[in-house]
């Protein structure tokens, strides 16, 4: 369960975070707090600048100005300045990315149980038999059957390839979760199963994530705060049930009336 | 007189090489690159190991080519001839005399000694080659040591196969930093990797360079539950009866008859001539 207490201090602060291309805006003056246990929602419409902050703060992308400072287990530190080595060690320890394209995320050629052990092995994992049990293990919590641990990513379906995917990021128990469109390109149904999995998940392990999606119903799931963003500004931000029932700049009220009702 | 420079190479290409090979062993297993010249043989036929060879090679040298072991083989055969062209240098079959030996897939049975020059042909020296294909990346897997991806491979070989199938250029570890592809030398071959001779690795093709000095700590990698396992054919060699040596399995004839040999030629024939017989050694002569 989710642990209520108060805690010290945010999991990341995000101050003026900026990255151009040439002239073009990507991003610009980004700023918020994700505090331990949070899952933020960025929303927006395609060439808002969401994919362009998510990898900016998960190192993917140099950015032009500003700072992402993460409680590290030594204490606050910027990422963007800190070495190469360290951000590389986060982004596999304590730090997990869910792509779009479970194919960017996996190994397509290595088995599931291999795709799961690699960052078990990459801090360190030497008995194959533990590695293997966690694999199983995960499997299962992703609802995956245990007799698939031996097939590759490429013979299974992209609901399941997701999964995989997930669990392969969450195997060494991180605490940051940065996702990229998670259920872009799933069915209707996959994506409900995968919805109801990921909010089990990020429950049960007290996971804080940052989830970028322009699917509204993925936010209103799954996040508890939502920022809006519009040719890489944030137009608006505050709790999801505020923002959606309640949305204040045009923008937002455009893509709140623009969601399809059945 | 020969029209050749000593040893084919000219003079500042020796240099640049030795330069590499220095750095090579001053920084054990790291892969040095190199300006790898032409050569007159194909790529995949021994560039490398060639080109480190006549670096290194004195008109004082013996010089010994083994080809999977064997002395008499093409490879070997031509590679031998091209340096008594070249180099005018004296050769040799006998591991013992040589000063120098290249190889291509094995190290001789006998142990090596200070003072020799073991040189290997390598085809990839690339470890991570087909685990990550981009070679920005290894080389920043490298620089910062992140290995976890070669276990991966080893992982993937027991849920596969129920053990680490991986039989030739076994993964290692070498001085608890770099982890070296030993170039295609079966995994029976790794221990003998820590050794009193200097070891030099030359890929031509891929232009690197990379060495292990004398001594040097050389661990296969492996997993706590499946250690690394040194294995080899489970017989007797059928010429002279070694049970300690690497074998090669030779198909006599279509209807199920095999022999298991040495792959090392010269240890093979050093046994008979002291006297030791295999099974199937009946009616063959120890050669003079």
């Amino acid at each position: 369960m989710k642990d209520f207490r108060v805690a010290e201090r945010p999991l990341l602060q995000v101050e003026g975070l900026s990255k151009f291309y040439g002239t073009r805006i990507g991003c610009e003056g980004v700023s918020f707090d994700l505090w331990p246990g949070e899952v933020m929602g960025i929303v927006g419409e395609s060439g808002s600048g969401k994919t362009t902050l998510l990898n900016c703060l998960a190192g993917h992308q140099a950015p032009d100005a500003g700072r992402v400072i993460f409680d590290c287990e030594y204490g606050p530190q910027d990422t963007v300045t800190m070495s190469e080595p360290a951000r590389r060690r986060l982004s596999r320890t304590d730090w997990a990315f869910v792509h779009q394209h479970a194919h960017e995320g996996l190994r397509m050629n290595v088995s599931a149980g291999g795709n799961v052990g690699e960052r078990l092995m990459a801090v360190g994992a030497r008995h194959y038999g533990d590695i293997r049990g966690r694999a199983l293990d995960w499997l299962e919590r992703v609802e995956i059957p245990g007799d698939r641990i031996d097939d590759r990513p490429s013979a299974f379906s992209g609901g399941m390839r997701q999964r995989l995917q997930i669990a392969r990021n969450l195997v060494t128990g991180p605490r940051l979760v940065f996702m990229d469109e998670p259920t872009g390109g799933l069915d209707v149904s996959v994506q409900a199963r995968l919805l109801d999995l990921l909010r089990g998940l990020v429950r049960e392990m007290g996971l804080s994530a940052i989830v970028v999606t322009h699917d509204l119903a993925v936010v209103r799931l799954l996040a508890d705060r939502l920022m809006v963003m519009k040719d890489g500004h944030v137009v608006e931000q505050g709790l999801t049930d505020q923002v959606l029932d309640d949305p204040q700049h045009g923008y937002t009220q455009l893509l709140v009336s623009s969601v399809l009702q059945v | 007189m020969t029209d050749y420079n000593f040893a084919y190479l000219d003079e500042q290409t020796k240099r640049m090489i030795r330069r590499a090979i220095l750095k090579g062993l001053a920084i054990p297993g790291y892969q040095v690159p190199f300006a790898s010249r032409e050569m007159p043989m194909p790529y995949g036929w021994g560039t490398g190991g060639v080109q480190v060879s006549a670096a290194v090679m004195t008109p004082e040298d013996t010089f010994k080519v083994i080809d999977q072991g064997a002395d008499d083989t093409t490879n070997a055969v031509s590679i031998r001839k091209f340096f008594e062209k070249t180099a005018r240098i004296a050769t040799t079959e006998r591991t013992s005399e040589a000063t120098v030996i290249q190889t291509r897939h094995r190290i001789p049975e006998e142990p090596l000694r200070a003072g020799q020059i073991l040189v290997y042909q390598v085809p990839i020296p690339e470890p991570l080659r087909f685990l990550e294909p981009s070679e920005v990346e290894t080389r920043k897997m490298h620089a910062l040591e992140e290995y976890g991806l070669m276990h991966v491979k080893l992982y993937e070989d027991i849920s596969r196969h129920g053990h680490i199938s991986t039989a030739y250029a076994y993964p290692v570890k070498v001085e608890g930093r770099y982890v070296m592809d030993p170039s295609p030398i079966p995994k029976f071959d790794n221990p003998k990797l820590e050794m009193e001779a200097i070891q030099l690795f030359g890929a031509g093709r891929e232009q690197r360079i990379y060495a292990l000095p004398p001594h040097c700590r050389v661990v296969s990698l492996d997993f706590e539950d499946h250690p690394f396992d040194p294995s080899k054919a489970d017989h007797p060699c059928g010429l002279c009866g070694a049970e300690d040596s690497y074998l090669d399995e030779v198909i006599m004839d279509d209807a199920g008859g095999r022999m298991f040999v040495c792959s090392d030629t010269d240890f093979c024939r050093d046994r008979r001539e002291a006297g030791h017989r295999g099974a199937m050694a009946a009616g063959t002569e120890a050669p003079a």
